[in-house]
């Protein structure tokens, strides 16, 4: 037990600043939290959808809960149910076998909502194109509001885009 | 207990270089095949005898690894693939493409199981004697009479506006009183893939489990098709974004065999710095995940503080933080320059240090030791029948490793330990896991100290006439397979990746029963199986 809580307390704390050298980020993060305040109340639940990634895109949204982005700071959760949901952040083409499950899950989220395709798979279809198994972009699927570049995206570009998505409002 | 008791799987097969004489002994002609280029054997077989061959490898204590097929009008050529001792074999039957019709080799090999439904689905070839004769990848965006593997048939295909939901695959139901069915799926509760799992549960314990996957299924083998080899190596790289490396390598490998060009030594060198970074970076990862699922999140901060931290070293040294595209065709398209070493070098001083702190602290904490130990068992006899690979292998007294058993450059001459243990829990999972990362940051110096000079990448000779080639290689998973078939003009006519986690999958739904349903999480992330890498 005092092992832990000595590596705990030599751990210190990590969360870092988003990058100041970029004075447009570094702002971002200050109005970040004024925006989801007054887009949506106080905090802002995201739901994922992984409707045919290759699951790079899907690691580096998980690293936007290690200590260093720690996003829930700013009121941003990962939630696990559509319905208490306000944003859908969808990776990957969209597989033919996914198509009625991002729908389903599209539709089952209260309004307003916001829906971001991830990386670039979501964007354009990415490397695996519109196919006998993919629909391509997440846009051919459902309505997108904005869309976030990368192979996948660095959570630093994520985190960006969410906030740059949210200033629109 | 000795290694020897440990090990039997990979220590009672035989050595490669004795097959030839044990199917001329039990009677299989056979013709060695010389165009398949590579480090394994290919024999061509009389497609009645396909049964026949598994039964004797199967008596020999071979490893079933995959099938593949691939439409050469009017014919369907069928590729299997077995691990002996100390490398692959690979045989081959050719059937027409109308009603082509092959022995089934699940009955030998229950490993076989879902890959030759996956085959028949691809090109309509009919295994006789298939214990299971449901479908598996397809759900409803093609139909049953449609092959999308085959070459008359458009990588468009005739799909539907909206592909309708999978609603009535035929799961195997239980019964009896008190029984009940948890439906999974496909989108799940957290940040990971989709799939379907359905459980049959009995007041808190789980009596099976079934999964049905194929629902990130996007056609990477048919998108693969026409590519020229640079364009190979891109779609290889995103087969599973946490394997792009291993994938990558593998891919790359086979088209080096195939069009016979020996690739710089140093980009090797660099190729495999890349696979244990890798295989760092993911075993990081999983055992912050594992530890969490039981609710010790100190772990999940400290391991996903180290992971952060060797990713962004990646971002450093090699300009990308899960490594991608780094390994191109005929070597790797990032060199090492003395500050990136240096830089390398402190990064793997760093996090020895800190798993010296941090391993036995797990190791030795009563609480999470307890919740790991005894968790989602599969037991060593499961674990062979089902041919499972990597680190849920050697969990279970299985200890295959290709970097040691049938070594690729720059492996060959390193002493590598492969972990392996028989509790086949939990708790060994994630303790193979941090011996590997262990095994890999020592490597990782070595492979630096032995960093030759010279490029890092060599240009492949144009490609005159059809050339194919099979690389292996070990991924952070497991075993990796990949067939490539190049045409004269250098396109791709057929590429197969076979990701660990087709064998690795089922190891899943065997060591669950008898589960607590709130422990099926833990177990999950124990095996870590890639549903993209899976679902192709
Ligand atoms: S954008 Fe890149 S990382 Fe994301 S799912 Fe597509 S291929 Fe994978």
């Amino acid at each position: 037990m005092f092992s832990i809580l000595r590596k705990i307390v030599k751990t210190g704390h990590l969360t870092e600043k988003l990058p100041t050298h970029d004075r447009a980020v570094a702002q971002l993060s200050t109005t970040c939290q004024t925006e989801i305040m007054r887009v949506f109340g106080k905090s802002l639940s995201i739901r994922m959808v992984d409707a045919g990634s290759c699951n790079g895109c899907e690691l580096e949204m998980n690293a936007l809960n290690n200590s260093f982005y720690d996003i829930e700071r700013f009121g941003i959760h990962f939630v696990a149910s559509p319905r208490h949901a306000d944003l859908l952040l969808v990776t990957g083409p969209v597989s033919r076998h996914m198509q009625a499950a991002l729908k389903r899950t599209y539709d089952a989220m209260p309004a307003p909502k916001l829906v971001i395709a991830m990386g670039d798979c979501g964007a354009d279809g990415g490397e695996f194109g519109v196919s006998y198994a993919s629909c391509g972009a997440v846009a051919n699927v459902i309505p997108v509001d904005a869309v976030i570049r990368g192979c996948p995206p660095t959570p630093v570009q994520l985190l960006q885009g969410i906030l740059e998505l949210l200033q629109r409002f | 207990m000795n290694t020897h008791e440990k090990n039997l799987g990979q220590l009672a097969a035989p050595d490669i270089d004795s097959i030839p004489d044990l199917l001329a002994q039990a009677g299989i002609p056979t013709q060695e095949l010389p165009d398949l280029k590579g480090s394994a054997r290919c024999f061509l077989i009389d497609a009645g005898l396909w049964g026949s061959v598994a039964a004797m490898m199967a008596k020999n204590s071979m490893r079933w690894c995959a099938v593949w097929g691939e439409h050469c009008l009017p014919e369907i050529y069928v590729t299997a693939a077995f691990a002996a001792r100390n490398g692959h074999l690979l045989f081959r039957a050719i059937v027409a493409d109308d009603q082509g019709e092959l022995p089934s080799q699940t009955p030998f090999f229950p490993a076989a199981n879902r890959p030759e439904r996956y085959l028949q689905e691809m090109f309509g070839i009919r295994f006789t004697n298939h214990p299971d004769p449901r479908r598996w990848m397809r759900h409803q965006a093609w139909n049953e009479n449609q092959y999308p593997l085959r070459k008359d048939f458009p990588r468009a295909g005739t799909p539907l506006e909206e592909t309708p939901p999978d609603s009535d695959y035929p799961f195997i139901p239980a019964e009896g009183q008190g029984v009940y069915e948890i439906p999974v799926g496909p989108v799940h509760a957290g940040i990971i893939e989709s799939g379907h799992f359905r459980f049959q549960a009995m007041g808190e314990d789980i009596l099976s489990l079934e999964e049905h996957l194929g629902y990130v299924h996007k056609g990477i083998e048919k998108c693969a098709e026409g590519r020229d080899v640079e364009g190979l190596a891109r779609l290889a790289a995103r087969v599973s974004g946490d394997s792009t490396v291993g994938h990558a390598w593998a891919a790359c490998q086979a088209c080096e065999y195939a069009v016979g060009i020996t690739i710089p030594q140093r980009a090797l060198v660099i190729r495999a710095i890349l696979a244990e970074s890798e295989r760092i970076a993911n075993h990081l990862g999983d055992i912050g995940a594992c530890c969490n699922d039981v609710g010790f999140t100190f772990a999940q901060i400290q391991f996903s503080r180290l992971r952060e931290l060797w990713q962004r070293q990646n971002a450093a040294v090699f300009g990308h933080r899960l490594l991608m595209d780094v390994v191109v065709p005929g070597g790797v398209s990032r060199d090492i320059l003395a500050a990136q070493e240096s830089l390398l070098r402190k990064g793997i001083e760093t996090l020895h240090r800190e798993l010296e702190t941090l391993l036995p602290l797990l190791y030795e904490n009563p609480s999470l030791q307890d919740r790991l130990r005894t968790t989602g068992v599969l037991s060593p006899a499961k674990a062979r029948e089902r041919g499972v690979l990597g680190y849920i292998a050697r969990a279970s007294g299985e200890s295959w490793d290709l970097r040691r058993d049938a070594p690729y450059t720059p492996y060959q001459r390193k002493a590598i330990t492969v972990p392996c243990y028989t509790e086949g829990d939990c708790r060994r999972r994630v303790q193979v896991r941090g011996d590997e990362i262990l095994v890999s940051l020592n490597l990782l110096v070595t492979l630096l100290s032995d960093l030759p000079s010279g490029e890092v990448v060599k240009t492949l000779p144009p490609v005159t006439r059809d050339c194919s080639g099979v690389g292996f290689i070990e991924g952070w998973r497991g075993e990796i397979i990949v067939y490539v078939h190049l045409e004269a003009g250098g396109r791709v006519a057929r590429y197969f990746p076979r990701d660990p986690s087709w064998l690795n999958w089922p190891g899943l739904e065997e060591m669950i029963g008898g589960v607590i349903v709130p422990d099926f999480p833990v177990c999950n992330k124990s095996v870590n199986g890639s549903y993209s890498g899976h679902d192709l």
